[in-house]
């Protein structure tokens, strides 16, 4: 077979979006290099760190660990894809006003955590945060804050 | 206590960070992120032995696949490797460094001197490509025995530098030898003063090498113009002296070298060094395109500078009262494959909490077959720290005494003398100790079984060297903000609000940016915990520029001499005349000659402000059956001198103190005989996830420092230096059993109990 | 050395929508193919180089391999490339077997139960892998299909060294199947790691047990074990020991010694050999008085 790159089509941050990729790429190239989606971090590409952590349907995944062709046909959800026209989504707004972030390389891969754990359970214990995020590694906060801020977040969206 | 002024108004307010909205939506551009058009990829082919001879590197091969434009090894570099420079490291110590080190750490010439050492890299059109030529190269070696720890290093006849020469308390003694340096520090008569201690506690300790984990692997492009202009786009901890060290291992001057720096995904110390960024220059060189360099976090694990293991052996005497009469340190610090472990500044801080008359310490400076060692977070304190609290524990156990007590009649205080000379200034070390003893969580009874509460204290000296700012005023009253600190976890924020401050401006009137070498004068690292003290500092004065330099000019236009405007809450007036007033945003739109103010700041080396002094308090519930640890409270306490940002000063005592309990706890490289990291991914490495902590409390002290005009005082690293001994003291207390070594994993809490208090596990009916 | 976890050598790539296709193309590609479900496992030894298939299948799309089944009998089958929390999300099954949660949400962290699968856990034939010890302990069969015909091995014989299994090249896990739970039956799967998620078992152990109709005596004990050996091993001869015993510390004490003396471990980073042993009689004792109490409720 001669080696020549697959066609994928998916719904990418609400936009039906094509790309050509190698099948020996991850999403996560595809994404950033395929795509220009660089706000999907790589931080190990074992998927032990979760920085590359993106909604694939309806359940997160490390898209280190996704090949690019395996997306055909399917619906994903970046960091990029998460704040509205109208501003920031609650769990962005909460990590910026609890200082939940310091370098800011795993923030995306959190966000997106964070956001699925809240979409389905709004008002987590901070043992489920943390069983939740356990996926993600975080060097430069402790995790204090970002526990603290997912809280936040989920008391806003429990307010509306 | 003592308190600072407070009525700021910015300062110690907790605004969203300037950067924020870039980093929560992945606009923000990393090291990886970053490209240009004609690009290509590189990859870099690695030792894979720890000691050995090159015999030959042929690259025939890998030049013939299809997509490869260009292979370059050490020949590469322009001129004699032969010579010694001063980077801008070595500046502030008056030191200089062989320029053949600094070149084989990125690309080998005549020995392999590491697993994972450079040796020669590939650029083509893709990285899967440049990786594929990678695997064509052939690299034949001779191997040599590997010397793995500071016992082999002095003792072993395998010599890693044949021409090294040890620095034998400051003087170059010749002789084939792998210790590169012996230090000594020597305070009073400590000989005499141990026959006179009533109690002696000594101790042996080891740790195992740790990294810093950060999340962001190194990143660097480069491009070589054809006008012999060189561009460099990475994530550094300094951009200048990125820039500086790249010139001198390129061998061009530093006028020829642009760094920009892109948001760097957390360093620790670790992203001071440079490794891709001249190789990427030699590649885009020989290819004629810009070039690209990531690694892969194996090999930022293997062949990045993670922080040294050691041995070390501390003593203390103390009267009966628990006062210390004399201390002693023999401290063996691995440096990796070239000199310069962190022993000088494990040595600086073995005792620096303490105010005794009689010390002495000596340093070995120990040159072993792995990755040349690279700062991080209080370099060489913690493990020191980590000694040294150990045994001031057991000395407090022996005398009945209560741990902070012991440590508070023992304070260092503004006035006492440091083994190594100094003499402190004001220090926040007592308020440090008085806080952990006065608070609730100190105090709080244990009850359950299983569970012990340790505290430790811990000094970083933090440094101050250069940083420049510009400030820009702009005619709607904001200011632009021009700094040359790379920006890891919120100085965009905490330097715009000291520059706020002065001009009664809120922190979202200053528009911060972190520019290029070419764009602002030379800024050290975001490291030493400088960068709030000393570019804020500088940021600090060039407020006070625009200030003076608007009062200037609304003198002009009232026609009074400017002795006579004040500038108070925003508003500019005439002391004699209450009816001459004007706005800080009405002065800024009136026409005139545009308003640049610069701040330019030398803040010396090490000691900077005094240093910070921090400590922990660790309670943990031992599993005694599996010797698993966990920590179920955790409170940090440091002096902040000023907290300019709250939340980050928070948020760095947090961090520093989960850091300190990774390290604690789980973290080391496991090494086999020759010499290989087995654990080299974040699976085995064994960083803390969010599920094995608890909240980390904090409570900020301030002494102001004497002489930062809000008495800033570094805070990024004093917090890491105590945890892990506080966390063996807390685990002493649940189990009865002293560890010595770091980390202390299960399996060696469960030989300590199974062998010495077996009594804990027949009560458990087990 | 070669940068590692870094690229992945050329492959061709497949996502058969048919069994019958799929088996076809293992059977062409033989050893050559990479079966792809979650790819946590298969695509990082791939970027380590530990493994090179050039012909990538990936059976997500292949339905047998994605249905649960509860027959009348009350035997549980589950398909082999569904994802751990879409077994722990799944009510059929957690109220059959709700002790399945206990190795379905540690596998990884939350990230990686969105791919891997059990079927892939088996596969991969790692000693330390998290499923095993709990189906061995619940007599779990595996379900294998190739283009000659189907299969059924018992798990506990699956294994024939780390990495090895012994399915032929052209054959594919297709299910696994629980037999029916009995009454007054419980069990547990603990595991031993440094940190709290995220690690291999430094030691695993699964036990599965039946008690006597007053609840006092054992009937069976089925333990097996993770990471202390060159496969998962299920200890032998148990029941012997201690069925129609009195529960009590000693007939305890029997079954969590009797797994220490047939765990065969060695020394790595993980934990050293004389450590792994400690940990087997600890988990065994700890695990089996988990499935006593689980199987007194049931």
């Amino acid at each position: 077979m001669t080696q020549s790159k697959t066609y994928v089509r998916c719904t990418i941050n609400g936009e039906d979006t094509e790309f050509l990729c190698e099948p020996r790429q991850s999403l996560l190239e595809c994404l950033r290099d395929v795509l220009r989606l660089t706000g999907t971090k790589e931080g190990c590409n074992d998927g032990n760190c979760g920085a590359c952590t993106i909604m694939l349907d309806d359940r997160i995944v490390t898209s280190c660990l996704v090949l690019g062709v395996e997306v055909n046909g399917k619906t994903i959800t970046t960091i990029e894809g998460m704040a509205s026209p109208e501003g920031l989504h609650p769990v962005q707004q909460a990590f910026l006003e609890e200082a939940a972030l310091q370098c800011g390389i795993c923030t995306p891969g959190f966000l997106i955590a964070s956001k699925a754990l809240l979409d389905t359970n709004p008002n987590p214990t901070e043992e489920e945060i943390r069983f939740w995020l356990a996926n993600n590694l975080c060097r430069c906060t402790g995790y204090d804050k970002i526990v603290r801020a997912v809280v936040k977040a989920g008391e806003k969206i429990r307010e509306g | 206590m003592a308190t600072v002024k407070k009525d700021y108004k910015v300062i110690g307010s907790r605004p969203v960070r300037h950067d924020g909205v870039d980093k929560v939506t992945g606009k923000a551009i990393y090291s990886a992120d970053f490209s240009i058009s004609d690009l290509l990829h590189g990859k870099v082919l690695r030792s894979p032995i720890a000691h050995g001879i090159i015999k030959k590197i042929d690259t025939s091969k890998a030049e013939k696949l299809p997509g490869v434009r260009a292979i370059v090894t050490s020949k590469d570099f322009i001129g004699s490797s032969d010579k010694n420079i001063e980077t801008a490291e070595d500046r502030n110590e008056g030191e200089t460094t062989r320029l053949k080190y600094l070149r084989d750490n990125v690309l080998a010439s005549d020995k392999l001197l590491y697993i994972g050492q450079p040796v020669a890299a590939v650029a083509a059109t893709s990285s899967h490509i440049a990786e594929e030529a990678i695997s064509l190269i052939e690299l034949e070696y001779e191997t040599l025995e590997p010397v793995l720890n500071t016992t082999q290093g002095l003792s072993s006849k395998s010599i890693i530098h044949q021409e090294l020469e040890t620095k034998e308390l400051g003087t170059k003694v010749p002789g084939k030898t792998n210790l590169a340096e012996h230090i000594q520090h020597k305070l009073g008569d400590p000989e005499e003063a141990f026959k006179h201690a009533e109690i002696i506690v000594e101790r042996e300790l080891t740790t195992e090498t740790v990294h810093q984990g950060y999340i962001e692997p190194h990143a660097a492009t480069a491009s070589w113009s054809k006008d012999g202009r060189i561009t460099v786009w990475c994530s550094t901890q300094g951009a200048f002296p990125a820039r500086d060290t790249t010139a001198d291992i390129l061998g061009v001057p530093i006028s020829q070298v642009k760094v920009v720096p892109l948001e760097i995904g957390g360093g620790f110390g670790g992203k001071i060094p440079v490794y891709l960024e001249p190789v990427a220059a030699l590649l885009s060189r020989a290819s004629g395109h810009p070039v690209k360099l990531v690694m892969s976090r194996k090999e930022v694990f293997e062949c990045t500078g993670p922080t040294p293991g050691t041995l070390m052996r501390v003593k203390i005497g103390a009267d009966k009262s628990g006062k210390f009469i004399a201390a002693q340190a023999h401290l063996e610090f691995e440096a990796g494959a070239f000199p310069g472990s962190p022993v000088a500044a494990g040595s600086y801080c073995v005792f620096a909490a303490y105010d005794i008359p009689n010390v002495l310490i000596d340093g070995y400076d120990v040159i072993v077959n792995k990755a040349k060692t690279a700062a991080y977070r209080a370099p060489g304190a913690t493990m020191a720290a980590f000694a040294t609290e150990t045994v001031i524990d057991e000395v407090a156990e022996k005398l009945q005494m209560d741990p902070a007590e012991i440590r508070l009649i023992n304070t260092a205080k503004k006035g006492t003398r440091r083994a190594d000379g100094p003499v402190y200034p004001t220090i926040g070390c007592e308020e440090v100790i008085k806080t952990i003893k006065d608070s609730e969580h100190y105090n709080s009874p244990i009850t359950e079984p299983h569970v012990g509460r340790g505290i430790a204290i811990g000094y970083w000296f933090n440094v101050g060297l250069e940083s420049a700012c510009t400030i820009s005023l702009s005619k709607n009253g904001t200011i632009n903000l021009v700094e040359g600190s790379t920006d890891i976890g919120g100085t965009r924020t905490s330097i715009a609000m000291q520059a706020a401050e002065v001009l009664g401006l809120l922190p979202e009137d200053v528009i911060p940016s972190v520019v290029d070498t070419d764009s602002i004068g030379f800024t050290s690292v975001t490291g030493g915990s400088r960068t709030t003290y000393a570019t804020g500092w500088a940021a600090y004065e060039a407020a006070i520029d625009v200030k003076n330099q608007m009062i200037s000019k609304v003198a002009g236009i009232w026609s009074i001499d400017a002795d006579n405007v004040e500038f108070e809450d925003g508003v500019f007036f005439s002391k004699q005349d209450t009816e001459l007033k004007m706005t800080f945003k009405e002065l800024a739109a009136k026409s005139g000659a545009p308003i640049v103010g610069r701040g330019s700041v030398s803040k010396g080396g090490m000691g900077a402000g005094g240093g910070s002094f921090a400590g922990a308090i660790c309670d943990v519930k031992i599993d005694p059956e599996t010797g698993k640890t966990t920590v179920l409270r955790f409170t940090c306490v440091q002096d902040a001198g000023k907290a300019i940002y709250p939340s980050f000063v928070e948020g760095q005592m947090q961090g520093g103190s989960v850091q300190g309990i990774g390290w604690a706890l789980n973290e080391e490289y496991f090494m086999t005989d020759d010499g290989r990291m087995t654990n080299s991914s974040l699976l085995d490495y064994r960083m803390p996830t969010s599920l094995d902590l608890p909240m980390i409390d904090t409570i900020i002290v301030e002494v102001p420092s004497d002489g930062h005009p809000y008495g800033v005082r570094g805070v990024g690293e004093a917090n890491i230096v105590s945890p892990p001994a506080a966390v063996a003291n807390a685990i002493y207390n649940a189990t009865g059993v002293r560890q010595s070594s770091l980390p202390m994993n299960p399996a060696s809490i469960t030989k300590g109990i199974q062998d010495h208090r077996s009594d804990i596990l027949n009560s458990m009916n087990c | 050395m070669k940068p590692g976890g870094a690229e992945l050598k050329w492959i061709d790539y497949s996502s058969p929508e048919t069994l019958a296709e799929a088996l076809s193309l293992l059977n062409e590609h033989q050893k050559d193919a990479g079966i792809l479900a979650g790819g946590t496992d298969l695509i990082v030894k791939m970027r380590a180089d530990r493994i090179n298939p050039g012909q990538i299948i990936d059976i997500k799309s292949i339905p047998e391999l994605n249905q649960v089944n509860i027959n009348s009998n009350n035997d549980l089958t589950i398909g082999s490339a569904i994802p751990c929390y879409k077994i722990y999300n799944n009510d059929d099954i957690m109220n059959l077997r709700p002790e399945l949660k206990d190795s379905a949400s540690i596998i990884g962290g939350t990230q990686i139960q969105g791919r891997a699968s059990f079927g892939g856990n088996i596969c991969n034939a790692a000693p330390s892998a998290d499923s095993v010890p709990l189906l061995i302990s619940l007599g779990a069969t595996c379900n294998v299909q190739s283009v000659n015909g189907e299969r059924t091995i018992a798990l506990e014989d699956l294994f024939s060294g780390p990495g090895q299994t012994v399915l032929e090249p052209n054959e594919l896990l297709i299910s696994i199947t629980i037999p029916k739970k009995s009454d007054l039956s419980g069990a547990n799967y603990i595991r031993f790691i440094p940190r709290n998620e995220m690690d291999i078992a430094v030691v695993g152990t699964g036990v599965s047990v039946t008690l006597s109709s007053n609840k006092k005596n054992f009937e069976s004990v089925r333990v097996s074990l993770a990471s202390v050996g060159p496969t998962p091993i299920f200890v032998d001869g148990i029941d012997k020991e201690v069925s129609g015993q009195e529960i009590n510390d000693e007939s305890i004490r029997v079954v969590s010694n009797m797994a220490k003396n047939a765990s065969k471990p060695i020394s790595d980073m993980r934990g050293t050999a004389e450590f792994r042993q400690h940990l087997c009689e600890v988990l065994t004792r700890r695990a089996l008085i988990t499935a006593i109490e689980r199987a007194k409720e049931a």
